[in-house]
């Protein structure tokens, strides 16, 4: 097996598109050739995370289509679903097919366009990554889900739940600050001052997450060139070395043990971890999946950066923002930059390296750049999850 | 001579790997009946069924009939939602865990407006259904179990 590079990166301004989902992921991949210096004929294989083409605009097998619109010839092209995962499970199968030996050169990441589809609509399909047969009639949605998640979080840790919400909103109050300060994000220069009333008394969307503790629907894609670690260098000069990945499936709602602990995510990072042979303390900088303010507090314990329960409280303390003990989605996460969610795993991924490279927007880089690095995308109601540990030098 | 005889192969077919189709218990608790499924290896419950035991994985299931009464181990108030549930807002999704082991997703009968985080841990029962009509996509009438506080 060999090492594998990150050598070039795209992403398109996330918010509502009027472009196709095919343009929108030309666009992010073209920018990621352009910045690899690398043409459609050095592509090998593209993968490719969509989670809802057929409502969006009634086109399923997208990647083919995506291959073909770039002109990269008859060369495999695959859709990945993980839902809101998508993207980064198609990265991460990526990884592997370039490790193996079977590629040298490839294509990866994801798009959609969710915005477009409208809320309510939206909110339908976005459910369909809940179990059917159970949670269909029920009529759980997303912020249902993290809703009786914050709910158990607050019953088990003890933390009243009007305590709990309060701390809550530092996780919207920093996404959305950092979202602010970054031009591709969905709400840039936008909500970049919350205060914790304007989070707690925004529009209840599912009790206890207001519209402020949710991520927004978002259109917008990303791309990343991948390729041997042996030969990045011929590329760039600041390659991005894949160090390790994670990958978990979790079940129904109602088959998980604990809500706060959800096994998935603990067993795909702690995979990555392996993979890697590092530990949270070694992690300057992460990139996880916030699609609510209690997702993040959930994702950051369940990663291993706060013991059970204290991620609330370390978060209110500002230990998540840019100079805490780890400065957490200083692209503005979900809440901030967006959640297109087949692209989100690839976004991700694209402001990991852009920190590694010192070329994040004023405000959000962090100083010293980042050594390592680490993203965290969730899909469904803890459905597939997967990790990717990212370093600027190889282990 | 390659090749399996027809009969042969039919028969294979037949063989049955699930005891409580989906359908079943959904008639189940139309009913009002919460089924289940006991393991003969753990004795453990299985709710919603499976084709294997939750716990243990075996395959040696026997259809049973569970309590329906448990405790509410959360909830939350659903006040924007997705296509089709428009009219029902707000409504109350909890989770319960059964007082024979496995949790089951469901509606909690309570008012919307008063109901607080003091009714995790509550003890509850399955009093009735909600009908959803489904749409395009989950086509058909499906259910699910509605629970009452009994405390």
């Amino acid at each position: 097996m060999r090492d594998v590079a990150i050598i070039g990166v795209g992403h398109t301004k996330f918010g509502r598109a009027s472009k196709t989902s095919l343009e929108l992921f030309s666009e992010a991949s073209l920018q990621a050739m352009d910045d690899a210096g690398v043409v459609g004929t050095d592509i090998e294989a593209l993968f490719q995370g969509a989670a809802l083409p057929g409502f969006e605009e009634g086109q399923v097998m997208p990647a083919a289509f995506s291959a073909a619109e770039l002109n990269l010839g008859p060369i495999p092209a695959t859709r990945y679903e993980g839902a809101c995962a998508s993207a980064t499970v198609a990265i991460r199968d990526a990884a592997m097919w370039v490790s193996s030996g079977e590629c040298d050169m490839v294509l990866a990441g994801g798009v959609e366009k969710a915005l477009t589809m409208g809320t309510a609509f939206a909110t339908r399909t976005f459910a369909m990554s809940c179990h059917a047969p159970t949670e269909g009639p029920v009529g759980l949605t997303f912020p249902g889900v993290f809703a009786m998640a914050a709910r158990r979080y607050s019953k088990e840790y003890d933390i009243p739940l009007d305590k709990l919400r309060e701390k809550m909103a530092h996780v919207s109050i920093k996404n959305h600050g950092h979202g602010a300060l970054n031009p591709l994000a969905q709400f840039y220069k936008k909500m970049g001052n919350l205060k914790v009333e304007d989070v707690v008394n925004s529009m209840m969307v599912a009790d206890p997450l207001t519209l402020m503790d949710c991520c927004p629907f978002s259109d917008g894609a990303a791309a990343l060139v991948l390729c041997p670690a042996e030969d990045a260098k011929k590329y760039t000069d600041d390659p991005v070395y894949v160090l390790g990945t994670g990958q978990g499936s979790g079940s129904s709602l109602s088959k998980m043990a604990d809500l706060t602990k959800p096994v998935s995510r603990i067993q795909s990072a702690k995979v990555a971890f392996k993979h890697a042979r590092l530990e949270p303390k070694d992690i300057d900088i992460l990139e996880l999946h916030d699609c609510f303010t209690i997702a993040e507090l959930i994702a950051l314990e369940c990663l291993g950066f706060f013991e059970w329960g204290e991620a609330a409280e370390a978060t209110a303390q500002g230990e998540t923002d840019i100079d805490g003990k780890i400065p957490t989605n200083m692209s503005g996460g979900l809440i901030g930059k967006g959640h297109p969610i087949g692209a989100t795993g690839a976004s991700q991924v694209y402001w990991m390296v852009k920190q590694m490279r010192g070329e994040a927007a004023k405000g959000n880089q962090i100083d010293p750049v980042p050594e390592y690095g680490m993203t965290d995308t969730l899909g469904g109601d803890f459905g597939t999850l997967c990790h990717i540990i990212l370093g600027r030098t190889k282990k | 001579m390659v090749g399996k005889e027809q009969e042969e192969i039919e028969k294979e077919l037949s063989k049955e790997y699930v005891t409580l189709t989906y359908a079943d218990y959904e008639e189940g608790l139309k009913a009002g009946k919460l089924l289940g499924l006991k393991c003969a290896a753990c004795g453990g419950i299985t709710c919603h069924p499976m084709p294997v035991c939750q716990w243990c994985s075996d395959r040696r299931l026997e259809k049973i009939e569970l309590s329906g009464e448990g405790e509410v181990t959360t909830f939350t108030v659903i006040r924007v939602a997705s296509e089709g549930f428009e009219h029902d807002v707000p409504y109350i999704p909890c989770l319960v865990k059964t007082k024979e082991g496995p949790c089951v997703v469901g509606w909690l009968d309570f008012d919307a407006e008063s109901v607080s985080q003091d009714v995790i841990g509550k003890q509850v029962k399955m009093s009735g259904i909600h009908t959803y009509n489904g749409d395009k996509f989950f086509s058909g009438e499906h259910v699910c179990p509605v629970f009452k506080i009994t405390e």
